[in-house]
């Protein structure tokens, strides 16, 4: 099964929680607020162009910095329904996992997925495909502690049930 | 398999035996923190959560310190938010303004960080507290919010890389040239995920206020923490400041297993500046061949605010000026070390050399306010991000360094080291 499909954003290595959603709007947590400024030092013209069900690819430690939740919070506000990377930086990582903003680590899609392409993804198998170069790709999938996580929908849930 | 000092405090607090690199475990929790931009998530999040009482009003730590005194009005309601909090959960550690300090420099201070604990915080420099042999990690207001909640969080146990030390700094050099020297020679990503353990003679060699800065700076090469092992020094940290206190001291076993060692000799050691946008792209000052041109020095922040900084700070700064149009911003990071600068003539040295001083605040550091840049600035500043807009507009920059090589470019206008002019 299909769980996220959209046009890639594409960014370079070390994208950090600074850019993601600059300090300056951070006395604000409200997602769309935060959503409005996604990525805006280096894209201005993300927040205008991204679709629902967006993916947004990036290169090796993505989210790096900060430990604003407010990030993974305002790329999931913006649509993007899931972030492929190289690699990712470990609190971006776990903050992700923790509000349910899927995230896939695979270096390979990372660095032949262009951007602008149709990209689809199966959480499930961590298969990645690139309808535009028919190119598909194996990311790498949860260990199952996290798939707890992830499948009780965030560590709220996970708490709650415990 | 040996484990190393930081698998040895997880295990601990595990109840297990032993632990090891990739092991998915849940640990008891001895502090968890958050500030004034994280503290607020945290506390919606728990609104979610079955039961909304917190596990232990002692061991949680509520510091707003980002955009206080309160910048503007949503920072006022977040301030508000936190201090509610406090008060209906009778938190212990809840420093309103006036008792407060930036958060890496407060709590240490205050005796609440202890060596052998388990101690996570919604910030990403929570790490600062392995200076004193604890673990300690950045983690995000929902991790946070179960912390506080339950007293316990997950985590994949961490490989480590060592790094030895040895010899002893000289001239101006400081733990701020080591750690960014570090970084630069391993990355950004360098310690991705895994502990930095530091050991080796030179240990002996460098002050607590360097300690905590350079295990404040691990997260800028990745690593999940950076730790320290307890002697004598830090021995005495504590008998000033959490006398009575009893803590435990891990050490790594012998037959520990790291993934690389990386030897440092600290008296190679360079004064050491990150140019834009990334801690890890360093210079020492005898590779700057330019002259690299500033409007603004920020010298403050929980990586070199200390008391330790801002006296070198003033060494440099006595009975000289700042260059004309260089604005010169110091922000004693506890009101405790303003008081001690105070007490000290610090104040009145930066002051009549031109600077201004600042109530404790990580303010600019972040581009919140108390220093934000415009277009094209530049500033060397003693923080420890460089990313781009962090300080302000997308196209300003910000150097890393020192509070020496802050302080000596702040007199000459443009980066160098100081002690040559």
């Amino acid at each position: 099964m299909e769980n996220a499909h959209g046009h890639v954003f594409k960014y370079g290595d070390n994208i950090d929680t600074d850019v993601i959603i600059p300090a300056r709007y951070l006395a604000d947590s409200d997602p769309k607020a935060l959503a409005a400024h996604c990525m805006e030092d280096i894209d201005d013209t993300f927040p205008g162009k991204v679709h629902k069900g967006d993916i947004m690819v990036g290169g090796k430690n993505f989210g790096c910095g900060s430990s604003r939740e407010h990030a993974p919070i305002a790329i999931k506000a913006s649509g993007v329904s899931a972030v492929v990377a190289s690699s990712f930086a470990r609190i971006f990582y776990r903050n992700a996992i923790n509000i349910g903003l899927p995230i896939l680590e695979c270096p390979e899609a990372a660095e032949q997925i262009q951007d602008g392409d149709e990209v689809g993804i199966e959480f499930g198998t961590g298969i990645i495909t690139d309808f535009t170069t028919g190119k598909t790709f194996k990311g790498q999938s949860f260990p199952e502690f996290m798939q707890d996580l992830i499948d009780a929908g965030g560590l709220v849930n996970f708490v709650n049930s415990k | 398999m040996g484990m190393t000092m930081t698998q040895k405090i997880l295990a601990a607090h595990t109840g297990l035996s032993s632990v090891s690199a990739g092991q998915l475990i849940e640990a008891d929790l001895d502090l968890v923190l958050g500030n004034d931009i994280t503290s607020p998530v945290a506390i919606n999040v728990m609104k979610g959560f079955s039961s909304d009482g917190v596990f232990d009003k002692e061991k949680i730590a509520l510091v707003p310190d980002h955009f206080v005194p309160n910048k503007d009005i949503k920072s006022a309601e977040n301030c508000s938010i936190v201090r509610e909090f406090a008060k209906k959960h009778d938190i212990t550690n809840y420093f309103e303004v006036g008792e407060m300090g930036i958060e890496h420099a407060l709590l240490p201070e205050k005796g609440l960080t202890l060596p052998g604990q388990v101690i996570i915080g919604a910030d990403s420099h929570t790490c600062t507290y392995g200076a004193l042999g604890a673990f300690s990690t950045g983690v995000g207001s929902t991790d946070m919010a179960a912390g506080m909640s339950t007293g316990k969080a997950w985590f994949k146990v961490p490989g480590a890389i060592k790094v030895v030390l040895t010899g002893s700094m000289t001239g101006s050099v400081s733990g701020k040239d080591l750690i960014l020297h570090l970084i630069g020679m391993i990355g950004v990503d360098g310690a991705l995920y895994r502990s930095v353990e530091f050991t080796g003679p030179g240990v002996s060699a460098l002050s607590m206020d360097d300690r905590f800065t350079i295990a404040n700076m691990a997260i800028e090469c990745g690593a999940k923490n950076g730790i320290f092992p307890v002697d004598e020094q830090t021995q005495e940290y504590l008998q000033e400041h959490a006398p009575g206190k009893e803590y435990k001291v891990y050490l790594p076993d012998p037959d520990a297993v790291y993934d690389e060692v990386i030897n440092i000799d600290l008296s190679a050691l360079r004064p050491t500046v990150a140019f834009p946008h990334l801690p890890s792209n360093t210079k020492t000052v005898d590779e700057i061949d330019e002259k690299i041109r500033i409007d603004q020095v920020v010298i403050g922040s929980c990586t070199n605010g200390r008391i330790s900084d801002i006296r070198k700070a003033a060494e440099i700064l006595k009975g000289r000026h700042v260059a004309k149009g260089i604005r010169l911003i110091v922000i004693p990071a506890t009101q405790s070390i303003y008081l001690q600068s105070l007490r000290e003539g610090l104040i009145e040295t930066i002051i009549e050399a031109g600077g201004v001083v600042s109530t404790p605040t990580c303010g600019p550091c972040l581009g919140g306010y108390m220093g934000v840049m415009s277009a094209g600035e530049r500033c060397v500043s003693t923080t420890n991000r460089n990313f781009i807009g962090r300080m302000g507009d997308k196209t300003s920059e910000i150097y890393l360094a020192s509070p020496a090589t802050a302080a000596a470019s702040a007199v000459a206008g443009y980066i160098t080291e100081a002690g040559i002019n």
